[in-house]
């Protein structure tokens, strides 16, 4: 993409850019434009305190627990993507996964009703790492581009796993209590999915954060030629991110069964859209080298509110998504302009001395 | 990257793809007598009419290195939008005009943010994706509405005199000489690719980038629009959730097509015949009642192949070309 063009835009666009704004106000201006996370979090809690004034009902405690319960599972499926795509890579399969391991678990289940719960998340975490695999093998080894090769097996996981399933379902009934506890049971008073979901949201943000691995998914992102030339091993970094993804698709599927109980070949379908939108209102860069997983995990919760304030307030459950849609769009152009003004800004400022 | 090689390839790939088609036509031909029957081939072509609608304008965008993702749903919401102005009681004719015309904002909307603010076409497009698809529930909620009139509905079921070919598909015919002349032999068409191989050259070269691409968008809106229409009319039933996923099969046709997602490389030629086969081989599996939901695996197998095939055939050259260059070395010791 050429920024010759971007800046003409901009320009034409912008006019009021021109006559610099008082200094205080640009300090404002910056510390809340550079963390769009904040940003985010304000228009989180507005919408949570403007729901519970319009409808107090909605700040119950068993509301609070459905939001959350749903938003750990897509949270879990974001902060995978998150590191797809600082790589400037996409995973749409991470859907099929879902719903490919949601299945297979059930299946273990029924075949041995005495499977400890841990190993039950295990097997869940390896099917996951198999798909993974096979991405990250198509998109290194086989040099497939990776929303192709993505697409690709988007359609292959759900394919197998329709004839797999072949119709059937799985219900509640057949899952071990002690499995089904995952989502039913508190610890502390939270959900013990949540809790594993936070745990692994702070894993996945930590490790991109302090970790020299983490660091260079987003070298990667940032310049490929140039990680390549700091002696990074893109090949090896990717199919890294690939697995990572394919890992936490899974464990989302292990825990989307735990959470549901009943599971059939079209489980997940379509939440890889979901799970974007979540990532690029969270300003994960779909340009890659930009965002973090707090980031993503906003993005997610801010939905995930959205969806469940409509509700509560009685709005058509129609408008969710024209909402939705509307709310990525306005997200990405505001993040792209914001962050426009802050670059013209720092130029002009290191013009000035 | 050195291009006389990838037009080598692209040459090779349609080739490929013809081989592929008389295969999968024969496989059709295997699998079941009645194939080749007229009523058989007059469902197969009419049902991927929306499909290869949308593919066509498609293959432009990407050609030019951009993807538009909301195809599925501006044909939703067309196909909504359908249902509640004949629902307001104004007439046919209006109401297709207006459809279109709404078809045609929607992808202006799209152009317009995605080149005036320059941002990534792929991220904006699942926005609209979603926007544009709650626009058609919006419109119509989960209701159906299916009393167009007859003369209308007709038109989306029947074929041309006694042949076998759906009304419908001579719209797709016109619109594939359309789009294959505009892309193949106009400077419109040319400017494309020079956009999609390398955008601040073409600039630079003298073309408009911005209005270019504003374009390409707003002929997807219209066309998705138009597929909207033709969906409506076949199945007499407009509904809000109209053609839900079907962006992913349109891209997918068209990258099996040999169109490269990097842009720049690609011919309509290509995505018509990978939307002939994809369309034999899910009509002859039908038939020999394998589930359509398996062929949701040969789709994803094709789209794979359709990069991975070229890539294999490439590393082996290369490997030949080198042992042969070693050979020659130690013979010339």
């Amino acid at each position: 993409m050429s920024t010759a063009f971007m800046n003409q835009h901009t320009q034409s666009l912008a006019p009021g850019a021109a006559n610099s704004p008082t200094p205080e106000r640009q300090r404002w201006f910056l510390v809340l434009a550079r963390n769009r996370e904040s940003t985010l979090l304000v228009v989180l809690l507005l919408l949570i305190i403007g729901t519970g004034m319009a409808e107090p009902a909605f700040l119950s405690w068993h509301n609070a627990r459905d939001v959350l319960l749903n938003v750990a599972i897509t949270a879990i499926l974001t902060a995978g993507m998150t590191v797809v795509m600082l790589m400037r890579h996409i995973d749409l399969s991470v859907s099929s996964t879902l719903g490919v391991t949601a299945y297979a678990v059930g299946s273990l289940f029924i075949a041995m009703p005495g499977l400890p719960v841990p190993l039950a998340i295990v097997a869940g975490v390896l099917i996951g790492l198999a798909a993974g695999g096979v991405n990250g093998a198509l998109v290194t080894f086989g040099r497939v581009p990776s929303l192709v090769a993505t697409l690709s097996t988007l359609y292959i996981f759900r394919g197998i796993d329709y004839a797999w399933v072949h119709g059937g379902q799985i219900n509640a009934t057949s899952l071990p209590d002690a499995f089904s506890h995952i989502a039913t049971g508190n610890v502390l008073g939270l959900p013990i999915l949540v809790i594993i979901a936070a745990v692994v949201l702070a894993g996945v943000g930590y490790y991109l954060k302090f970790f020299r691995g983490g660091r260079e998914f987003y070298a990667i992102g940032s310049n490929p030629e140039a990680a390549t030339l700091a002696g990074i091993r893109v090949n090896r970094r990717v199919f890294v991110g690939f697995l990572l993804s394919g890992a936490l698709a899974g464990l989302a599927g292990v825990l989307w069964l735990a959470r549901f109980g009943t599971v059939d070949a079209s489980t997940g379908k379509g939440i890889e859209l979901q799970v974007v939108a979540a990532a690029v209102v969270g300003s994960v860069a779909i340009t890659g080298g930009v965002g973090n997983v707090w980031g993503a995990t906003l993005g997610a919760l801010l939905l995930g509110v959205i969806n469940i304030s409509l509700v509560v307030l009685r709005v058509s459950s129609f408008w969710q998504l024209a909402i939705q849609g509307a709310l990525i769009v306005l997200a990405i152009v505001s993040d792209t302009l914001l962050s426009r003004r802050i670059a013209k800004w720092s130029m002009k400022k290191r013009e000035l001395g | 990257m050195d291009t006389p090689r990838k037009l080598n390839l692209r040459f090779s790939w349609e080739a490929m793809l013809c081989v592929v088609l008389v295969m999968s036509l024969g496989l059709g031909r295997g699998l079941s007598g009645e194939f080749l029957g007229a009523a058989n081939m007059s469902n197969l072509l009419a049902d991927f009419t929306e499909i290869a609608l949308m593919a066509l304008p498609m293959t432009l965008i990407i050609v030019a290195a951009e993807i538009d993702l909301s195809v599925a749903s501006v044909m939703g919401m067309s196909s909504a939008l359908m249902g509640v102005l004949w629902h307001m009681g104004l007439p046919m004719p209006l109401v297709v005009v207006l459809v279109l015309a709404a078809g045609v904002l929607a992808g202006l909307f799209n152009g317009l943010v995605i080149v005036r603010l320059g941002l990534p076409s792929l991220a904006i497009t699942i926005g609209t994706l979603a926007m544009f698809r709650g626009f058609s529930y919006l419109l119509l909620g989960d209701q159906a509405i299916a009393d167009f009139p007859a003369n209308w509905t007709t038109f989306g079921i029947s074929t041309v005199g006694d042949s076998f070919l759906p009304q419908p598909f001579i719209l797709v015919i016109l619109a594939a000489i359309g789009f294959t002349v505009l892309l193949q032999s106009t400077a419109f068409g040319r400017s494309l690719y020079a956009i999609g191989s390398n955008q601040t050259a073409a600039h630079f070269s003298g073309v408009d980038v911005a209005r270019t691409k504003i374009k390409l968008f707003v002929l997807s809106g219209f066309m998705s629009a138009l597929a909207g229409i033709i969906y409506t009319l076949r199945f007499s039933s407009a509904r809000g959730d109209n053609g839900e996923g079907f962006e992913l099969s349109v891209v997918a046709a068209v990258l099996f097509g040999g169109v490269s997602i990097f842009g720049g490389k690609g011919s309509l030629v290509g995505v018509l015949l990978s939307l002939l086969i994809i369309g034999v081989l899910k009509n002859a599996l039908t038939l020999y009642d394998v589930s359509s939901e398996v062929l949701t695996i040969v789709t994803g197998l094709l789209l794979l192949s359709s990069v991975l095939v070229p890539n294999i055939a490439e590393r082996l050259r290369a490997a030949r070309i080198k042992r042969v260059m070693a050979a020659k070395a130690v013979a010339a010791r």
